[in-house]
Parts: structure tokens; C-alpha cells; sequence
């Protein structure tokens, strides 16, 4: 029986498609996605992302703890900061992708709701002597809001924080959203678009929900389904554990290299297996495509170039955006960098692929 | 709701109609989501009742298309190729997907509008 988030009454009640994923009920779409895909693209829509989990570190120094579990830098950015970074076995394969929030007393990561339990166990099992684990995730929703007019749905509901004063990547904790406290206000997401990200108390995820959806309708804004995330999501690039890599991807692999800072201070798991991965060079890299016809690409299915196989799809959707197809792949580092045009093979027919540069889509700057 | 009692169904959600037009139902559309592609056949193929006959591709997913009756493909909607949201938008009009003549009713398992509903309605 899957779980359910605190949400799960307004998505049946707004008439929401509900799906099974990372063993939680939850909705795919509410109208369609092309209509949710451009809500977001041009005023703004809204996630249900419960699902997430959340994790607290303590302790005497929660940064060190952070770090030795990381690739990315934490010293790179400050208190009230948000970083990607990657979590790696000692091989170096992909654990899983995070963001950590630095905070001043504690840290918080947020992971993948499909490798929760494992994060959790591994995190516990290479905790630095005098850190704390708490895992939130139980307690704590996850509303996102996203898209050029985000912040003016969400700003006139927060006291404590200044969301217009937030630079991206950045939060502000102990804000009141619609009269509910102990909120955390991210300038964060993952469709690509400006937004904003509420880690809100479980039990009071209806209240802001509710308000939101009614300062939402100035600007016309939908709530969005999983499916909506993931056309976003693929168009700006972004990775999604599971589908794109895996414990037997490393970040080099995967284009994360930039997540991976050999030279920050103290050791982390996986650095050696990393620093030899990075030497030697990778056979495979992480490609865009952009698909000739209709089609959709979709994971797992071969890609060819000169009649050959050179790689496998990782992700694939329509581009509302762009108005065709595009999809993620692994391809022969040698074809990559080659730039030759590619076969992407659908149900035994040979779709012609572009290769293009990540990330299919950028928002105009503003 | 459209009037559909000139209308036949199948359990695979393929829909026939009284000029031997041939669909997929509303409830194959929103299960699909947003159909973006489809793969439909030569115009001048025979197909017989239960074939498989081409592809609809949502984001979500891509199903195979059943031939609901026997016949011979008069007519394909082309509109599809640069629309094929009508589909989505009007799964019984707009959107049908091709016309059948010299239609043969051998094998077939036709349900009304009444049985294809309570089909649907377990789900």
C-alpha cells in the first residue's frame, strides 16, 4: 500500500490522476501536462513534493559531517546557502544526488524519495564521531512554486523572510507562511525556472497549500503533476536519479564532474576512486540529442551511429518548449566529442538524433 | 458527452463507429495523457478485426492501436501528424484516427456503450 502525502486530499479533490512513485501516491497530472509544462514556463505552477525526504544534521560540526559524505564543497558557499552536490560509494558510483542547506547550527540535505532508506542507512553508517542524523522526512512537506511570477504568488504570505531578497540558490528559515510558522523558504527548484521551495510542517501542509492555490489565481497559476516535472526537469537539464545514473555511474560520467571538488579540504568517500576516474578519462559521456521526428526516445533504448551501437537513452520526452523531441543519453566519449549525428532505435526503426549541449532549454535572463 | 450509441467498443479501448470510422475513447485519451505522436497505417491495407495497426505516443507512454473491426483503410486522418492533441481534445470527433471500408465483422467482440462502461469503471 503506498503512502500518501498530507496533500493527498486536494489532488483527489482538484480531480488529479494519481500514480504509484518511490512508493507514494501521487498525481501525475490534474488537467494535462502540456497545459501544466507551460504554466510554469510563463506565470507559474505549483508541486506537491512531499514524497522528498529531508534529512537534519547536528552536532558539534555538521559542515565536517556533510563534507565527508559529499563531493561538492560546502565551503563554497555560506550559511543560508543551497548546493547540488553528489553522495559516492567509495568506486565513486552515485549514491545520490542532493541538496544540502547550510545552515548555521546544522545542515540539511533533501533527497531523492526512491533512495531514502538507503541515503539513511549509508549517511548513519559514515557519520563523523559527535554528528546527529534526524530524519525528517516524515514530518516535513514539500511544496514548490515555480515560474517567472512565483515569487509574486508567494511573497505577500511570508513574514520572517524576505523572499524577494533571496538570491537563487540562497533560503531563509522560520518563516510564517499563512499564519503557519517554523516554515523553510528556498529559492530553489527543478523545472529550469525561477521559484521558490516551502519545507512546511507536515500537519499544516493543507493551510499553505490552500492559501497558495488562492494568491495563485492572480496569475493564473496551475498545480502541477509529476509529469509536468518531468518534461521541466529533462528541458533544463537536470538529472533525475534512477533513470539518468545510478550506483554504477559516476559524476564524471554523468557530467556532474563540476559537483566534484577534489581539492576541498579534509577527505571525502569515494575521492580516490575519483581523482583516478577523472585521470583516466571516462568511456562514456553524458549527451543531449534532439530528436528529428516525433518520436520519443525513452530510457533504455539504443543509440547508433554509423549502424553501430555507441550508447544507450537515458531520458527522453516531447519538448513543449522547443516543440520536438529531445533526450539524455550516454554515448562513446569518442562519438561525443565527435558530435556525429546519431540513431536513436524505436521500436525497431532508426530516429534521426542531433547532438546538442545541455541544457535544452534557459530561461531568459531577467 | 457525445451521443454514442451508434458507436462500438472494445475492451482495448478502441472505439468503431455507424460510418466504420475508427477511435480511441475518452477513457484511453486521459489514461494516455498528452499524445504527441502516431504511427497509422498505409492507406489500402486490410487489416482483420483484433490487428494490430499502429501506435499512439503519449509523454507518458506508447501503446499499440487494435483494429476493433476487419476492413480495408479508405482514409487516414492526416491532421494528426501536426495535431495530435485532438485526440485528447475530442477522442470521438476530431480526433478519430482512420476510416474502414469493406468493413468485416468476422472475430469480432463489439461491446455497446452500457458493457464498455462498466469495462471502464473497475479502474
Amino acid at each position: 500500500m503506498a503512502q500518501r502525502t498530507p496533500l493527498h486530499d486536494r489532488h483527489v479533490a482538484l480531480g488529479a490522476t494519481m500514480v504509484e512513485f518511490a512508493g507514494y501516491e501521487m498525481p501525475i497530472q490534474y488537467s494535462n501536462m502540456r497545459d501544466e509544462h507551460t504554466a510554469v514556463r510563463q506565470r507559474a505552477g505549483m508541486f506537491d513534493l512531499s514524497h522528498m525526504g529531508e534529512v537534519r544534521i547536528t552536532g558539534a560540526d555538521p559542515v565536517a559531517a556533510v563534507q565527508h559524505l559529499v563531493t561538492n564543497d560546502l565551503d563554497r558557499i555560506g550559511p543560508g546557502r543551497a548546493q547540488y552536490t553528489a553522495m559516492c560509494r567509495d568506486d565513486g558510483g552515485i549514491i545520490d544526488d542532493l541538496i544540502v542547506y547550510r545552515g548555521v547550527e546544522e545542515c540539511y540535505i533533501v533527497v531523492n524519495a526512491s533512495r531514502r532508506d538507503v541515503d539513511v542507512e549509508w549517511m548513519r553508517a559514515h557519520l563523523l564521531d559527535g554528528a546527529t542524523l534526524d530524519d525528517l522526512s516524515d514530518e516535513t512537506a514539500l511544496i514548490a512554486v515555480q515560474g517567472p511570477r512565483a515569487l509574486s504568488v508567494v511573497a505577500p504570505l511570508v513574514s520572517g523572510v524576505d523572499v524577494n531578497g533571496l538570491r537563487p540558490c540562497s533560503f531563509g528559515w522560520g518563516a510564517s507562511v499563512a499564519g503557519i510558522d517554523g516554515v523553510v523558504v528556498s529559492r530553489t527548484g527543478y523545472t529550469g525556472e525561477d521559484g521558490v521551495e516551502l519545507y512546511v510542517p507536515a500537519a499544516h501542509a493543507g493551510t499553505v497549500w490552500d492559501a497558495l492555490m488562492e494568491a495563485g489565481r492572480s496569475v493564473d497559476m496551475l498545480p502541477c503533476g509529476l509529469g509536468a516535472r518531468d518534461t521541466l526537469r529533462l528541458e533544463a537539464g537536470l538529472r533525475l536519479y534512477g533513470q539518468d545514473m545510478d550506483e554504477n555511474v559516476d559524476p564524471f560520467s554523468a557530467g556532474l564532474g563540476w559537483v566534484v571538488r577534489l581539492d576541498k579540504p579534509g577527505s571525502f568517500i569515494g575521492a580516490d576512486a575519483l581523482r583516478r576516474i577523472k585521470e583516466a578519462g571516462t568511456p562514456y559521456r553524458f549527451a543531449g540529442m534532439r530528436m528529428a521526428g516525433r518520436a520519443i526516445a525513452r530510457h533504455g533504448m539504443p543509440v547508433l551511429s554509423g549502424g553501430e551501437q555507441v550508447g544507450e537513452v537515458t531520458s527522453g520526452t516531447y519538448s513543449f518548449t522547443l516543440g520536438g523531441g529531445i533526450a539524455t543519453a550516454y554515448v562513446r566519449t569518442e562519438i561525443a566529442e565527435s558530435h556525429a549525428p546519431l540513431q536513436v532505435e524505436i521500436r525497431g526503426a532508426r530516429a534521426g538524433a542531433e547532438q546538442v549541449a545541455l541544457p535544452f532549454y534557459k530561461r531568459p535572463s531577467t | 458527452m457525445p451521443d454514442l450509441s451508434g458507436y462500438r467498443f472494445t475492451a482495448s479501448h478502441e472505439w468503431v463507429d455507424g460510418g466504420s470510422r475508427v477511435g480511441i475513447t475518452d477513457y484511453a485519451q486521459q489514461q494516455l495523457g498528452d499524445v504527441i505522436f502516431l504511427e497509422l497505417p498505409e492507406v489500402g491495407r486490410t487489416l482483420s478485426a483484433g490487428e494490430r495497426f499502429g501506435v499512439i505516443e503519449s509523454v507518458k507512454a506508447a501503446s499499440d492501436l487494435y483494429a476493433p473491426v476487419g476492413g480495408r483503410v479508405a482514409e487516414v486522418n492526416d491532421a494528426l501528424v501536426d495535431t495530435p492533441e485532438k485526440v485528447n481534445s475530442d477522442p470521438y470527433g476530431e480526433g478519430w484516427l482512420l476510416r474502414l471500408e469493406d468493413v468485416d465483422q468476422t472475430g469480432t467482440e463489439l461491446l455497446d456503450e452500457d458493457a464498455y462502461t462498466k469495462v471502464t469503471a473497475g479502474h
